[in-house]
């Protein structure tokens, strides 16, 4: 697209329209060529430099091709609107002789299933929804791991026993994250509260950072976050507390606040599905791969932490993969105390893509969404 | 609650408060002159992206500055090329302005996600500051937040009671009848619509070197657009957009920190309340609809040909 858009406009050579064009369009760039090899498209919701989200996508799409050479041929457009302007742009993917095409937001789901039906020999992957088609498969990672661990840490290491969460939504995905957050310190420390803040925003740095001040003040020593930005790291480093971040590796915003953070590892899944389309064994599933298999990660551990809960932490990290235990295994508490999954069984994957109520230890009341 | 909650209540809605000062005294000034820039919110991005990279490129927190105002500058100066002297249409131009802003600010600042500078810190006014509950309040900010209240000093007193407050409202009012008696319609407005550019960059440099010090895309999240707003509701006064900007930022700590008090309200309904508050509070003081009809420009957004 931008290739196009740069031949036209060289004719004209204005630099004003050119910077224009490259800062409006969303930018897509080819990378690697072989003889016919298996074309491979990214849409992304925000800009590859967002250091969260899009960004973690992005990097799996280096690491895909990192693994695979010349077997594949990449493109990426970043900055795509969800709804119809995403359409416009997985349908010309699809009708440029991509094979695979990966669309990475929730709000592509409607318009990769559409443009799926008339490209029925295209695969298509849309990472965290939940419809399916014969040509389109669902993927997300089981990030919870990774909030369950660093719940360990902050269970450990806060001495006002009040942990703060810097929400967003209240959505299942982001439940989940707490009450495994939640869960983990809990385990380690049973005096611990998770104090909530809903910002009621996926990303406003100036509010998150708000958000987070308002959970210093009243109490919090540890702070972690289900928000796009880093602001709530910055708040922690300039008050002297501690923070988790999440989606990056975020210490480069707070290396003394920054304890962990849990990551996403885009790449080796990336990797399985373009292989499995290169040997013909692709087929529409519901992927949901964790720290096992690599997708869920923490960001390297802060010297702050002490050596025997790091060696805790990857204990636990150790068992999770190994498949010996789950994070919500029972016995698993409700706000009240009472048992909702008793000691011995564990909660469906079902049960937790729908949770709708917090585990003992957080504190206030659940929004009804 | 306690003498220190309301304390840090007050104090962090005097920061939330600041960046839509800035923005929308700016826009009251470009308004009064008859000139409808939409274009803030591209502008705000443009001088917080290019206020973070000169602070990271020179290591020095004011120079940021300084480049955040310019860039704002030269934006409403784009603006002002198309929309006074080729005579655009100023709505389109400016949502034109707001649509390039982001994506430039996004292009020229991709390199410079998750960079960290010092940034501006608070600075205690001496004497001042030590007075109890009261200096931690007002006087222990960072040095924007006083200069937001110096520039709103001077707007306040030079509509008030200066001839160049009369003169720019007398081109917004009706610049056919200033140009007879001698006012140069253009100069002024392109004076004002520079004025407007100004405070949307230094608006986004505290964004990006004070309030929150990096850069990532989109930063400013919508505070242009709700600036905007707030002029229309302050009925282009310098005192209720004062006023306005502080109740949307009480209202938004409010919905944060009654949340944390455990006080059981919908969050989303708690997320309304800044909008709510500060529309209900302003057109309220606005009720009185003659007095509100001689504040309002009348010929905002007309374009205006000059007879040669």
């Amino acid at each position: 697209m931008i290739r196009l858009a740069e031949k036209r406009l060289s004719k004209k050579g204005s630099t004003l329209t050119k910077l224009l064009t490259a800062a409006t369009l969303a930018v897509s760039c080819n990378v690697a060529s072989a003889a016919d090899p298996l074309k491979v498209g990214f849409v992304y919701v925000g800009p590859t430099g967002d250091a969260g989200w899009t960004y973690a996508h992005d990097e799996g799409r280096k690491y895909m091709v990192d693994q695979l050479g010349d077997q594949v041929e990449t493109t990426f457009v970043e900055s795509v609107a969800e709804g119809a302007d995403s359409e416009r742009v997985i349908r010309q993917m699809a009708a440029k002789g991509h094979d695979l095409i990966f669309t990475t937001s929730f709000g592509y789901m409607n318009p990769t299933l559409k443009v799926a039906k008339r490209f029925p020999k295209v695969k298509f992957e849309h990472a965290t929804g939940y419809k399916r088609g014969k040509n389109t498969g669902t993927y997300f990672a089981r990030a919870y791991q990774g909030r369950y661990l660093t719940g360990l840490i902050a269970g450990k290491m806060t001495e006002s026993n009040v942990i703060g969460y810097v929400a967003s939504f209240p959505i299942p995905e982001v439940i989940r994250g707490i009450n495994a957050f939640t869960k983990g310190a809990q385990e380690v420390n049973p005096d611990v509260k998770v104090k909530v803040v809903w910002a009621s925003t996926w990303y406003d740095p100036a509010k998150e950072r708000e958000a987070a001040e308002t959970l210093i003040l009243q109490g919090a020593d540890i702070l972690t976050q289900h928000t796009d930005s880093a602001a709530v790291i910055q708040a922690a480093q300039s008050k002297g507390k501690f923070a988790i971040g999440y989606h990056s590796d975020m210490s480069p915003y707070g290396a003394k606040a920054h304890l962990t953070a849990t990551i996403h590892n885009w790449g080796a899944l990336y990797t399985q599905k373009a292989k499995s389309v290169l040997d013909g064994t692709w087929k529409s599933e519901d992927l949901w791969p964790g720290i096992a298999e690599g997708v869920t990660d923490l960001a390297p551990l802060n010297d702050a932490i002490p050596a025997d809960v790091k060696a805790l932490v990857m204990a636990k990290k150790q068992e999770i993969k190994e498949g010996k235990a789950r994070v919500f295994d029972g016995p698993v508490l409700n706000q009240a105390g009472e048992e909702v999954v008793p000691a011995g069984q564990s909660m469906s994957d079902n049960d937790l893509k729908g949770f709708n109520w917090y585990v003992n230890g957080v504190e206030g009341q659940l929004p009804k969404s | 609650m306690d003498i220190e909650l309301i304390t840090n209540i007050l104090f962090a809605t005097i920061r939330t408060g600041t960046p839509l000062i800035l923005i929308a005294l700016g826009e009251m000034v470009c308004e009064k002159s008859g000139v409808l820039n939409l274009g803030q919110e591209g502008m705000v991005l443009m001088g917080a992206v290019l206020g973070f990279i000169a602070s990271v490129v020179t290591g020095h927190a004011g120079f940021g500055i300084l480049a955040a105002i310019f860039a704002g500058m030269l934006m409403s100066v784009l603006f002002g090329f198309l929309a006074i002297s080729l005579v655009s249409n100023q709505v389109a131009t400016g949502l034109a302005l707001t649509i390039f802003g982001i994506g430039l600010s996004a292009f020229l600042g991709a390199g410079y996600v998750g960079m960290a500078i010092d940034g501006i810190t608070a600075w205690e006014i001496p004497y001042l500051s030590d007075i109890p509950i009261i200096g931690k309040i007002l006087f222990s900010h960072d040095p924007l937040v006083y200069l937001s209240w110096g520039i709103f000093g001077l707007l306040f007193w030079c509509f008030k009671s200066t001839r160049l407050g009369l003169t720019i409202r007398a081109v917004g009012e009706n610049p056919e009848a200033a140009n007879a008696i001698g006012i140069s319609v253009m100069k002024v407005r392109y004076g004002a619509v520079l004025f407007g550019g100004a405070m949307a960059g230094l608006a986004g440099g505290y964004l990006s070197i004070a309030y929150t010090p990096m850069w990532s895309e989109g930063m400013s999240a919508g505070r242009g657009w709700i600036a905007l707003a707030l002029v229309v509701f302050a009925s282009w006064k310098a005192e209720r957009i004062l006023l306005g900007a502080y109740l949307f930022g009480a209202a938004s700590i409010m919905h944060l920190v009654l949340q944390g008090l455990g006080f059981e309200a919908s969050p989303n309904l708690l997320a309304m309340l800044p909008y709510a508050a500060t529309i209900i509070v302003l057109v309220v003081l606005a009720s009185d609809a003659v007095k509100t009809k001689l504040s309002t420009p009348l010929a905002l957004g007309q374009p205006y040909r000059p007879q040669v």
